[in-house]
């Protein structure tokens, strides 16, 4: 929590040997940090930022505690000097109830409320609080109200100890109690809210009606005015789960609740009632009646830890000699009782201010913090064992550095995605958020189309024309009540395959670019049989789009995204690839399989022939790879042309045949001979050959 | 144009002025020869078998000479011969010689315009941030382990010794997957909010020793601005050992930092509260911007706020706890003892790099990636 603190009024409690930047840099070496120093002199201000764990550092004299440990110098006790104040003789008796002149005060939930502690002032000025208390609650931005709140306001800051002030005529009935509230009581907070309450508020209670609600704001009704002569102060101790439900369940955080819910200091109940009695005495005269009330309907004692020396070095090192250890425990206020026939064993008694200290490594923590982090020497510990890599590691590099090599700038995006676009760019149950940062991002991304493609149309809207992106990344699927996380890539292309230049003229991205990158990308995999179709998802061009299947299975789709289908709005052809990792990593990388350079020269042998557009380069390629000649090395396509001279519905294509032996030179009737068979397969397609 | 004649004084005063004739000749035509075709009429005027110069000055002058004079004669022909040969060699590479270099004077660029560029990806500084970190782990032995986005709050929270009501367990600070009423507490789903949820789930999976180093995506419910995103990237390391203590946590983030901002960079701890980690601490850094002064030239250091430190990650020694909740696969707290430490990749990219606003980390914006091409 970011707080402020007054150096000057630390140094009300100890006597420091270090000015303030010092002992911010020293507080800050124990883990009382202090983010910030302003002002100057009396008015010096420490940002403070205490851990929620440290509720007993959240104010002037824990952080005095602090620095008197560290310095090793005296912490001055604070005793407010009442007049008629003796000291607490009260007990509890049997339901907690005692009687006292004016008001017997009961506690009907003693796990909620462990003590109650309260004192009465009669006779007392309300007005303005004197100057040097306006001017410390103002350094800490705390508004001054008045002499009363004040009180309570300055002793928070002081000893960290919240307590609340009740006009006591105001009080109805004659006596506190402690209660749960009733179905249907209401209670008017200090913030003039009227609060509905329910049995699960615990409440300080007058006679007739709710005046508090426990630990966490007092009532509006019984506050302190300028009317005000008689006072009743609370000074309680209010179970920590109990404050902190009720601060959530009425949506009220107070500097009172913030203390309570994290544990505060049992035993300064009836030190804190008698600050404030002091304090109000002092700005407002009036008169103390009777002894201070002290109503302990259950003790909380906190357990003794057990500390080993060896353990301390266990986890610590051998550096801390036992005098050191022993020492910054009693500085701390820890009381360390060696274990009768152990040297090396001790049992430690926690201080009531320090509720998050139970165990053995929390006394650790303490003795290495105050020892001083920096002060430890840098080990670096040995290791045998051997590093293991991710399954697909390599994999996953393989193809990062191919993208990054192919032009596609690797990006990320946000793993949220809309309904809509769930729906539409994947076929799959995406998993739904119960409280999604907005509706556009109220699911887990099942594809990571919609980021590529929200990521491209940015740049379009930007002016830059050439773009490529990949991520590579999880997409999620629900699957019943489980959430699978399966590895997708997806790229993104939009604008030239070759920009323009003087050099030659741009050349848009067609197909073949993310064909082309698609096949390189799919060849550093071991597969036996890979094949494209057109059957790719609905929001893909149908004409220029394909699906890779390897051994059976889908692993990869591209094409044109079609901006209808995927309701995008883009001022320019998009291309899109997505490669399903799960399906592509069942195969392994593909292994270098080296082969001998040919020793003999290839021969090339082109045939130019017209086919029916129903003939595609994949029937062509299968019926002449299927002649089974063992020295056609390649069969690739040169060159297509349609119109002029070709009728339409059919095209022309020269096709070239590479031919080579690893034996011996070609001899011409050979060639000539398969040249036969590749024009009779071909023809066999109902090709047509034309002049060579 | 020279023309070979008959001899009639076969003197040798006669014969060195027919030579002398001759060769003057032949040069003075060869430095005629200005092209290509010339200098093969040149080559078959002086060394054709036909009516060749050499062919007619054997005819005239060898076979036409009386037998005392024929061997002066031959040997001065023979020299000829060689003389000839030489001077349509050399003017053949005098011819070559010139048409090359008028090539090259034609084939001349303007070496000054740009050349042509092949795309080349650039790397995510986030996720070349996040590589860069898990290389110097993996290099002191460290395995990557992964984890899943989607925990359980189990994995997130409960093994991780949060307390129930601890406030990173509430919907401002954590996304929730919907519709998780019917599952008991420790199973409904969650977006992890860091990348320790690994340590409990290799620990689980593994026994120690056990040096693991954990990159990931994490999410949290941080609506997006200049300094926050509802998802970022972490680095989680673990080491768990029978004698491992405070100094190696210290020891081996110490090296881990020169390994990545410099051997000069320095490193400081100050205690900090987690609730899987025991003691705690938080890891500054010397500012590897400014090299720890503060200052920029005149100016005041924005990453460090003139500090001269940044916190760079958090870390402490595994709490007894985390250990309890795997004591049965060789992790029980009295005789094993580790470290932890978790750091943000975007964050670091952010200072490294001076990048103003995290959201430009996810926006994919070519003139922002490009930059680390
Ligand atoms: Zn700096």
């Amino acid at each position: 929590m970011n707080m402020k603190l007054s150096p000057t009024w630390i140094r009300d409690f100890v006597a420091l040997p270090v000015d303030d930047h010092r002992l911010a840099e020293d507080l800050t070496s124990i883990g009382i940090a202090v983010e910030g120093i302003s002002g100057g002199g009396d008015s010096t201000v420490f940002e403070m930022e205490i851990g929620t764990n440290r509720p007993d550092a959240m104010n002037h004299y824990g952080v005095a505690r602090e620095a008197s440990a560290f310095y090793d110098v005296p912490l001055k006790l604070i005793s407010p000097k009442l007049t008629s104040a003796a000291k607490a003789a009260s007990t509890a008796r049997s339901g907690g109830t005692i009687e006292v002149v004016p008001f017997p005060i009961t506690i009907e939930e003693a796990n909620l409320c462990p003590r109650f502690t309260a004192r009465v002032v009669r006779g007392v000025k309300i007005r303005p609080s004197p100057a040097n208390v306006v001017q410390r609650l103002g350094l800490l931005d705390q508004r001054p109200i008045n002499n009363a709140v004040d009180a309570t306001n300055y002793t928070l800051w002081e000893i960290g100890k919240p307590t609340h002030v009740f006009d006591l005529d105001l009080l109805e009935g004659g006596k506190i109690i402690v209660r749960r509230a009733r179905d249907g009581e209401t209670l008017k907070t200090l913030d003039g809210v009227e609060r509905k309450l329910t049995t699960e508020d615990l409440v300080v209670a007058d006679g007739r009606k709710p005046v508090g609600l426990a630990g966490v704001m007092g009532g509006f009704d019984t506050m302190i005015t300028d009317k005000t002569r008689n006072i009743l102060i609370e000074s309680a101790w209010w179970d920590p789960a109990m404050v902190r439900k009720m601060s959530r369940r009425h949506g009220i955080h107070t500097d009172a609740s913030h203390r309570f819910e994290r544990g505060a200091d049992y035993e300064s109940t009836v030190l804190s009632c008698d600050r404030v009695a002091e304090l109000i005495l002092q700005s407002g005269g009036g008169e103390l009646v009777g002894d201070v009330v002290d109503v302990v309907a259950k003790r909380i004692d906190q357990a003794p830890v057990a500390l080993h020396l060896a353990e301390v070095r266990r986890i610590l090192g051998e550096e801390l000699g036992t005098n050191e250890i022993l020492g910054i425990l009693k500085r701390l206020g820890f009381e360390s009782v060696p274990e009768p026939g152990e040297e090396a064993e001790f049992t430690v008694h926690i201080p009531s201010w320090r509720l998050d200290v139970e165990r053995e490594i929390d006394l650790i923590e303490e003795i290495a913090r105050l020892h001083g982090y920096d002060k430890f020497a840098n080990k670096l510990p040995a290791f045998s064992g051997a590093v293991i890599d991710q399954p697909d590691q390599a994999k996953d590099q393989k193809l990062r550095s191919l993208l990054l090599a192919l032009g596609y700038n690797e990006a990320v995006s946000l793993s949220f995605i809309s309904h809509e676009d769930a729906a539409k760019f994947s076929p799959m149950p995406a998993i739904e958020l119960a409280n999604p940062i907005s509706d556009e991002a109220s699911v887990m991304r099942n594809s990571i189309v919609p980021g590529i493609l929200g990521m491209v149309a940015y740049n379009l809207n930007r002016g830059s024309d050439n773009v490529r992106l990949f991520e590579a990344g999880p997409v999620w699927e629900a699957s019943g009540p489980k959430a699978m996380e399966l590895k997708r890539v997806c790229m993104g292309a939009t604008g030239s395959a070759v920009a323009a230049s003087v050099n030659q003229g741009a050349r848009p991205l067609s197909f073949f670019d993310l064909k082309g990158d698609m096949e390189t990308l799919l060849e550093a995999f071991e597969c036996d049989a890979l094949c494209y179709d057109s059957n790719a998802a609905e929001y893909y061009h149908p004409g220029r789009s394909a699906r890779a299947v390897m051994d059976g299975a889908t692993v990869a789709q591209f094409g044109q995204i079609d901006p209808e289908k995927a309701a995008r709005k883009l001022r320019q052809d998009v291309w899109l690839g997505e490669i399903f990792l799960d399906r592509l990593y069942t195969h392994s990388l593909r292994q270098v399989r080296y082969q001998a350079l040919p020793r003999y020269p290839a021969v090339e042998r082109d045939f130019s022939m017209v086919f029916g557009d129903a003939v595609g380069f994949e029937k062509i390629q299968q019926a002449v790879m299927g002649l089974g000649i063992a020295e056609l090395r390649s069969f690739v396509p040169v060159e297509i042309f349609r119109g002029g001279a070709v009728p339409a519905g059919k095209y022309s294509i020269l096709l070239r045949a590479t031919l080579q032996s690893g034996e011996r030179t070609l001899r011409e009737d050979e060639v000539a001979q398969w040249s036969g068979k590749i024009i009779n397969a071909l023809e066999g397609l109902g090709g047509m050959l034309r002049a060579s | 144009m020279y023309s070979v004649a008959k001899l009639t004084d076969y003197s040798a005063a006669a014969l060195d002025a027919a030579v002398r004739e001759l060769l003057s000749a032949l040069d003075a035509e060869a430095a005629t020869v200005k092209s290509d075709a010339e200098w093969k009429a040149f080559r078959d005027r002086w060394m054709a078998r036909k009516n060749g110069v050499l062919t007619l000055v054997n005819d005239l002058w060898l076979k036409a000479a009386p037998k005392d004079a024929k061997r002066d004669i031959g040997q001065r022909v023979n020299e000829l011969k060689t003389q000839v040969e030489q001077t349509v060699e050399s003017t053949q590479q005098r011819m070559q010689g010139g048409a090359s270099s008028a090539r090259l004077a034609t084939d001349r660029v303007d070496i000054t315009l740009p050349g042509i560029r092949r795309p080349v990806g650039a790397e995510h500084p986030v996720i070349k941030t996040l590589n860069e970190i898990v290389g110097v782990f993996r290099n002191l032995g460290y395995s990557v382990q992964e984890g899943p986005v989607i925990e359980t709050d189990y994995y997130n929270f409960e093994a991780l010794n949060f307390p129930p009501n601890h406030p990173a367990r509430d919907t401002q600070d954590t996304l929730f997957v919907a519709k998780q009423g019917s599952k008991p507490a420790r199973e409904r789903l969650l977006l992890r909010t860091h990348t320790s949820p690994v340590q409990v789930r290799t620990m689980e999976a593994m026994k120690p020793p056990l040096r693991i180093v954990i990159p990931g995506k994490v999410h949290r419910n941080d609506p997006p601005d200049a300094s926050h995103s509802p998802m970022f990237h972490q680095v989680e390391g673990l080491a768990v050992d029978t004698n491992i203590t405070f100094g190696d946590l210290k020891g081996t983030l110490d090296h881990a930092m020169k390994a990545l901002f410099g051997s000069s960079v320095k490193t400081h701890f100050r205690p900090s509260f987690f609730p899987f980690t025991e003691p705690s601490a938080e890891m500054m850094v010397s500012c590897f911007i400014c090299g720890g002064s503060g200052k920029r030239g005149s100016e005041p250091c924005r990453p460090c706020k003139t500090t001269g430190w940044i916190e760079i990650l958090g870390c402490g020694m595994v709490d007894p706890n985390v250990f309890e909740f795997v004591k049965g696969n060789g992790y029980d707290p009295k005789k094993v003892s580790g470290f932890a430490f978790g750091m943000g990749a975007d964050r670091i990219a952010i200072l490294k790099y001076g990048v103003d606003d995290i959201q430009l980390f996810f926006q994919g914006d070519v003139r922002f990636l490009e930059q680390w091409r």
